[in-house]
C-alpha cells in the first residue's frame, strides 16, 4: 500500500541530502528523507583503532555493514572480486545519518576559480573526458559562504594569496597550533611559500550551541564525542526535523525511482527497517546517495522511457568515477614531533594547486591527521623491513618523530572508470550491486609525482633527517572522495544533469551529491558538495514555486 | 529457594571475574597446536626485546577471537596455512615451529614469506593489529606497544588544552 504523498523524497541523509532536506523543509515543502543507515550519536562511537571509518579492519562502524552490502571490484587486469565495505577496493564512504560528515576529518575547502574551468585552462589530455563545469566559482560563492556560516567553519585562510575571491571570512578562529604546525610553518615561509590554517568544519570556540574541540587523538574516522565536528547530522538535519515538515526514515534502503509513462518520477520504493517494500509517492525526488550509490540507483530505475536506467540515454551514468590521487611524503626527525594534540592536520599551502609547469592542476598540501600506531606500521622507508626486529626498532625510534605531508591531486576524468550494475551479484534485498572497473589517467599520476616532490622539499626544509614518498598508481580511484559519476553539463549528450542538477530527461528528479562534480578540485570535496546542495535547493524552490 | 547473602553474592561475583579472566585464555577458533604454531610466527614477526613482543602481548588471543567474529571468513586460510607452516618446519628442521630456536624459526618464517605469500601477508597484517591496535580486542595486552611508543595509554577525557575565550595562540 502506498504511503501518503509528500512534496519531495530525498534519498540519502549524507552531505548533500542533509542540506537539501533542510532547505526544502524550511521553504515549506513536506519532505521524506530516506537513509539506509542509522543515527550514530557522538556517544555511541568507541574510539577503536581497528574499527573506524579509516582503519576498518574489524568493520566500518559508520556503515554499511559487511553482511548485507557487497560490491564487485574489477581490477585493471580484468579479475573480478566480490568485496565488502571493510575492504579497500570497496571504495566506501559511509552509511548513517550524516554519512561521511560524522566521521570525516572535516577539512572545509572551497575549490579555486580555476577548478571549475579545467578544460579551458589546460586542454583535455588524450584518454580523458576533462571538461569545464557549467557553473563558475562566482555562482557558487554565496553558497560556500552559507555552508561555512550555517554549519560552522574554523580556520584562517587570509594568508592564502591563491584563494578565490570571498566576500566574508570564516566564522571561527583556527585552533591553536600543534607541534607539527610550529615546525612546518617557518619552513614553508623560508621556501617563499604561503602557509595558513586549514579551514575545518570543527568548532574551535562554542558555535551553534555546541562546545569546541578538545584536541583528542581519534578524529578522522571517528565521531566526535564532544560533538565539536560539524556534519549534517548535528546541523542541518536537526533543523529540518524541527520544522515538523521533514520525516527522517532510517534503515530505509531505496530500491528504485518509479516513473510514469512520460518519464516523470511518481514515487520511490524502499525497504523499511523490517525489510518490507514501501512505496512513497512524491511530486519530486532528489537523489543524494553518494557518487557510487546514486549511479547504482539510477541504473536500477528502469522504465519504458529509460530502458538503460534513469538519465542514461547517452550512457553517461556511472562514468568518470574519480576521487583524488593522494601522494604522500614522510619525514623522520631527530626530535619529537608528536604532541598527542588532535586533530593533527593543521597547516596547508596552495602554492601548487595550479601553475605547475607542463602539468594540469595540482593539489593543496597539508600535514596529515594524527597517525595511530597501527597506521604508522605501514609507513616505513623503502629499505626498512616490514617485520622483525628492525621494524620494531623503527617503530620505537620514529613513531613520535615523523611528519607526513599529503595532497589530494585533482584527477583527469576517465570515461572507462565507471560504476555499472553487476549482472550476477545482488545485495541482501536482492538489488543488483555496483560493479566498479577502470583505472586512473596517467596524467593524474604524473601530477602526483611532481606535487609530492614539493611535500618532500617542505619536510627537508623543516629539518627531516630522512624523507621518502609514496605515489598512487593507475588503479581505480574513488573511495571517500568519490565523485563524478553523473556529470553536470549543458549538453544532454555528454552529461546526466543540467546546471541546476536536474536530470536532463526527467523534469522532477534532481541530484545533489558528489556525483554531479565535473572535476573534483585539488581539495577534499565536502564543502563543495554542501555548497552545491544549497544552490540546487535554491533552484528547486525557485522553479517549484514559480 | 536458598537465600544468597550479600556477602556470598559478592564473593561469587569476584570468583566469577577470576573465572572469566582464566577463560580469556580459552581459545575460540584455533586448536592448541595451531595456536602454538601461530604464536611462534608472531614471535618472529614482532620479537621480544627490551619491550614485549607480539606473542607476550596476546596477538594470538586477538587473532583467535577475530576468527570467531569479523575474520570468520579467514579461518580456513589460517587452518591450511598453519598446517603448511608445520609441515614446512618439520621438513626443514624435523620439529614443529614452536620447538625451534630463534634462528631456525626465522628461516622457516622467511621461507613462508617467499613461498606462501597470501598467508604470510594476512598473518603479518593481523599480528600488527594484535600488537599495535586497541587492547579491547585481546591483543596489545597491558598497552604493551603503546607504552613502547610512549603514546599516552588512557588520555583523560574532557581535557581542554587552551583557553576558550582567546582562541588562537593561547
Ligand atoms: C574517514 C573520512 C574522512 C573524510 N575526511 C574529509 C575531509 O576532511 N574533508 C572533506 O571534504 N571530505 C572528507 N571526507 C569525504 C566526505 O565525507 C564525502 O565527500 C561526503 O560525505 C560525500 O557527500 P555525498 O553527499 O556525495 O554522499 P554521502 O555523504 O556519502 O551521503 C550519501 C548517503 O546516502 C545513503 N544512501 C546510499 N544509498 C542509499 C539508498 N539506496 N537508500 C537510502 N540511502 C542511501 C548513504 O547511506 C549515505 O548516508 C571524509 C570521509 C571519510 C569517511
Ligand atoms: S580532535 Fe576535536 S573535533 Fe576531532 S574528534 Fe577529537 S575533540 Fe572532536
Amino acid at each position: 500500500m502506498a504511503l501518503a504523498p509528500v512534496d519531495a523524497v530525498v534519498i540519502g541523509a549524507g552531505a548533500g541530502g542533509g542540506v537539501i532536506a533542510k532547505e526544502l523543509a524550511t521553504a515549506g515543502l513536506r519532505v521524506v528523507l530516506l537513509e539506509r543507515g542509522r543515527w550514530i550519536g557522538p556517544w555511541d562511537d568507541r574510539k577503536d583503532d581497528l574499527r573506524n571509518q579509516r582503519t576498518s579492519a574489524l568493520g566500518a562502524p559508520f556503515g554499511p555493514d559487511d553482511e548485507r552490502n557487497p560490491r564487485v571490484a574489477v581490477d585493471r587486469r580484468g579479475h573480478e572480486l566480490v568485496v565488502l565495505p571493510s575492504d579497500g577496493a570497496y571504495s566506501n564512504n559511509a552509511a548513517c545519518v550524516g554519512s561521511g560528515t560524522v566521521s570525516y576529518g572535516a577539512m572545509a575547502w572551497r575549490y579555486m576559480a580555476q577548478d571549475f574551468r579545467m578544460k579551458s585552462l589546460y586542454g583535455c589530455p588524450a584518454g580523458s573526458t576533462l571538461d569545464d563545469w557549467p557553473i563558475t566559482y562566482d555562482e557558487l560563492e554565496p553558497f560556500y559562504e552559507k555552508a561555512e556560516w550555517e554549519m560552522g567553519v574554523s580556520g584562517d585562510v587570509a594568508p592564502d594569496p591563491f584563494k578565490a575571491p570571498r566576500r566574508r571570512g570564516l566564522p571561527m578562529p583556527p585552533l591553536p597550533p600543534n607541534r607539527e604546525y610550529e615546525i612546518l610553518k617557518p619552513a614553508a615561509l623560508r621556501k617563499g611559500w604561503h602557509p595558513f590554517d586549514i579551514p575545518m568544519l570543527r568548532n574551535s570556540v562554542p558555535y551553534n550551541g555546541r562546545g569546541p574541540c578538545m584536541r583528542c587523538r581519534w578524529c578522522v574516522g571517528f565521531a566526535c564525542e564532544v560533538n565539536a565536528k560539524n556534519g549534517t547530522q548535528n546541523t542541518v538535519i536537526p533543523t529540518a526535523l524541527a520544522t515538523g515538515l521533514c520525516a527522517l526514515r532510517t534503515d530505509a534502503m531505496a530500491r528504485e525511482i518509479v516513473l510514469d509513462a512520460r518519464g516523470r518520477a511518481t514515487a520511490v520504493t524502499y525497504y523499511d527497517a523490517d525489510n518490507r517494500l514501501q512505496t512513497q509517492p512524491a511530486r519530486l525526488v532528489v537523489v543524494s546517495a553518494g557518487a557510487i550509490e546514486t549511479a547504482r540507483l539510477l541504473l536500477n530505475s528502469k522504465s519504458q522511457l529509460h530502458p538503460n536506467g534513469l538519465g542514461n540515454r547517452y550512457d553517461w551514468v556511472g562514468r568518470n568515477l574519480q576521487g583524488h590521487a593522494y601522494p604522500r611524503a614522510v619525514g623522520l626527525f631527530d626530535f619529537d614531533t608528536y604532541d598527542d594534540v588532535g586533530p593533527g592536520a593543521s597547516i596547508a599551502i596552495c602554492d601548487f594547486n595550479h601553475g605547475n609547469p607542463g602539468l594540469r592542476g595540482g593539489a593543496m598540501l597539508a600535514n596529515e591527521f594524527i597517525r595511530l600506531p597501527i597506521q604508522f606500521t605501514g609507513m616505513t622507508p623503502p629499505d626498512t623491513p616490514r617485520w622483525g626486529r628492525a621494524h620494531k626498532d623503527y617503530m620505537r625510534q620514529f613513531y613520535r618523530r615523523s611528519i607526513a605531508v599529503m595532497g589530494p591531486v585533482q584527477e583527469m576524468p576517465v570515461f572507462e572508470a565507471r560504476v555499472q550494475l553487476d549482472p550476477r551479484v545482488k545485495d541482501f534485498w536482492e538489488i543488483p550491486v555496483a560493479r566498479l572497473s577502470g583505472g586512473r589517467h596517467p596524467h593524474s599520476v604524473e601530477v602526483a609525482r611532481a606535487v609530492v616532490e614539493k611535500a618532500d622539499e617542505w619536510l627537508r626544509e623543516a629539518g627531516a633527517i630522512r624523507t621518502w614518498t609514496n605515489v598512487p598508481g593507475m588503479d581505480l580511484s574513488g573511495g571517500q572522495h568519490q565523485a563524478g559519476t553523473c556529470r553536470m553539463g549543458n549538453d544532454p549528450k555528454t552529461s546526466v544533469v543540467d546546471r541546476n542538477c536536474r536530470i536532463h530527461e526527467a523534469d522532477n528528479i534532481y541530484l545533489a551529491d558528489a556525483s554531479v562534480h565535473v572535476t573534483n578540485g585539488g581539495f577534499n570535496p565536502a564543502l563543495t558538495i554542501l555548497a552545491n546542495a544549497y544552490r540546487v535547493a535554491a533552484a528547486i524552490v525557485r522553479e517549484r514555486h514559480a | 529457594m536458598r537465600k544468597t547473602s550479600r556477602r556470598s553474592f559478592l564473593a561469587a561475583a569476584v570468583l566469577g571475574t577470576a573465572a572469566c579472566r582464566k577463560d580469556a585464555g580459552a581459545r575460540l577458533s584455533l586448536t592448541g597446536e595451531e595456536a602454538r604454531t601461530l604464536d611462534a610466527i608472531c614471535d618472529v614477526l614482532i620479537p621480544a626485546d627490551q619491550d614485549p613482543g607480539a606473542a607476550a602481548a596476546g596477538a594470538v588471543v586477538f587473532i583467535d577471537r577475530q576468527l570467531a567474529g569479523p575474520y570468520r571468513r579467514h579461518l580456513r586460510a589460517y587452518r591450511e596455512g598453519l598446517a603448511r607452516t608445520d609441515s614446512l618446519s618439520r621438513k626443514m628442521f624435523a620439529k614443529p615451529l614452536d620447538q625451534l630456536a630463534g634462528e631456525q624459526r626465522l628461516r622457516v618464517v622467511t621461507s613462508l614469506e617467499q613461498g606462501a605469500r597470501p598467508f604470510f601477508e594476512m598473518v603479518l597484517a593481523h599480528t600488527m593489529q594484535g600488537f599495535y591496535g586497541s587492547p579491547r580486542h585481546g591483543g596489545n595486552r597491558d598497552y604493551a606497544s603503546w607504552r613502547m611508543l610512549r603514546v599516552p595509554a588512557s588520555p583523560v577525557r574532557g581535557r581542554i588544552t587552551y583557553d576558550l575565550r582567546q582562541g588562537k595562540g593561547s
